[in-house]
């Protein structure tokens, strides 16, 4: 975890197995309207393939997918996005989280804007989870013994 | 224990079965003359947000306030994680 | 679903659930604490509840087994007791 492993073979079917993973992940998200997923289920798996490399590539490798830096800032933006879709809809003229008033162009009827929404939010969700899943890995596997 | 245990299953025995369109919790109206809520979301949720799958309009439209806790909490957990399992930097 | 193949399923459930509280080796504890969570999903499935199967499988045999692993790592792998 902390170092890099010996075996070339964990890594090279790691990187194999991880951009599958993420493609499922981002299915999941964005055909949750048809199918059953959604946003936790689609940021799990996100979470899961980038855990995968770190796991079997050590820091080294995995500071060229998702960088250690990101994932506090990617999970504030997750749970903004999903809070500023609450406060757009109040500045438009409706309730919190009534996505009835939501400035999408193209003049859509009350039942599509709700669609879109519902997207909307479903990606703020996935984002948030992804990035607050590696922060855990990241500080559990650094620990306090880190040099 | 084993009485306990006893209990339980003795409690179980009466339960309605599973998926029967029978039920209280499937029917119109509640035994104190109310509509039953889940009955309106089964029925109203593709004309409410043109989505098929009810889950997805339920949690993100219906109950959209309680998905935003959730995240909060969430989000709680890891900036607790963040807090407690940081990197120290030696004085 | 056939009444059998969900009888089968309490019985993994069970026998995990006890495998996972009286080992000593606590690696073998979070194996088998996956292969419950794997058989609780496969049950919700059976229930019909699809997306609580789907979270329980992604969550609770994926990302938990990997933080346990890692805790582990940092700590001893038999336990006192």
């Amino acid at each position: 975890m902390r170092t890099q492993f010996e075996s070339p073979i964990v890594l090279l079917g790691s990187r194999l197995l991880s951009p599958y993973i993420m493609l499922f992940g981002i299915y999941v998200i964005f055909h949750g309207h048809y199918s059953p997923g959604g946003g936790f289920q689609g940021g799990a798996l996100l979470a899961s393939s980038v855990i995968l490399i770190r796991l079997s590539g050590g820091r080294i490798v995995s500071r060229l997918q998702v960088r250690e830096f990101f994932t506090t800032p990617l999970a504030a933006i997750g749970v903004i996005v999903y809070f500023g879709t609450g406060i757009v809809s109040i500045l438009f003229g409706s309730y919190f989280l009534d996505y009835e008033a939501l400035p999408f162009p193209g003049g859509l009827d009350p039942a599509a804007l709700r669609y879109y929404g519902i997207l909307v939010i479903e990606i703020g969700i996935g984002i948030a989870v992804m990035a607050i899943l590696v922060m855990i890995y990241d500080h559990m596997a650094r620990g306090e013994d880190y040099v | 224990m084993v009485a306990f245990a006893g209990l339980l299953i003795y409690g179980s025995l009466d339960l309605p079965y599973r998926g029967d369109a029978d039920n209280l919790m499937h029917s119109q109206r509640s035994i104190t003359d109310t509509v039953v809520a889940g009955n309106y979301f089964i029925q109203e949720a593709y004309n409410d947000a043109n989505t098929p799958n009810m889950v997805t309009v339920v949690l993100g439209d219906y109950r959209s306030i309680d998905t935003l806790g959730e995240q909060v909490v969430v989000f709680t957990a890891g900036l607790i994680c963040l807090l407690i399992l940081r990197r120290y930097r030696p004085i | 679903m056939i009444w059998e193949v969900e009888l089968i399923l309490y019985m993994f459930v069970i026998v995990a659930a006890i495998v996972a509280l009286e080992v000593k080796d606590l690696l073998t504890a979070v194996v088998s604490l996956t292969i419950f969570s794997f058989t609780m999903a496969l049950l919700f499935v059976a229930m019909g509840g699809i997306d609580v199967g789907f979270t329980e499988a992604v969550v609770g045999a994926g990302v938990t087994g990997i933080l346990f692993i890692v805790a582990l790592y940092q700590t001893t792998i038999r336990t006192n007791d």
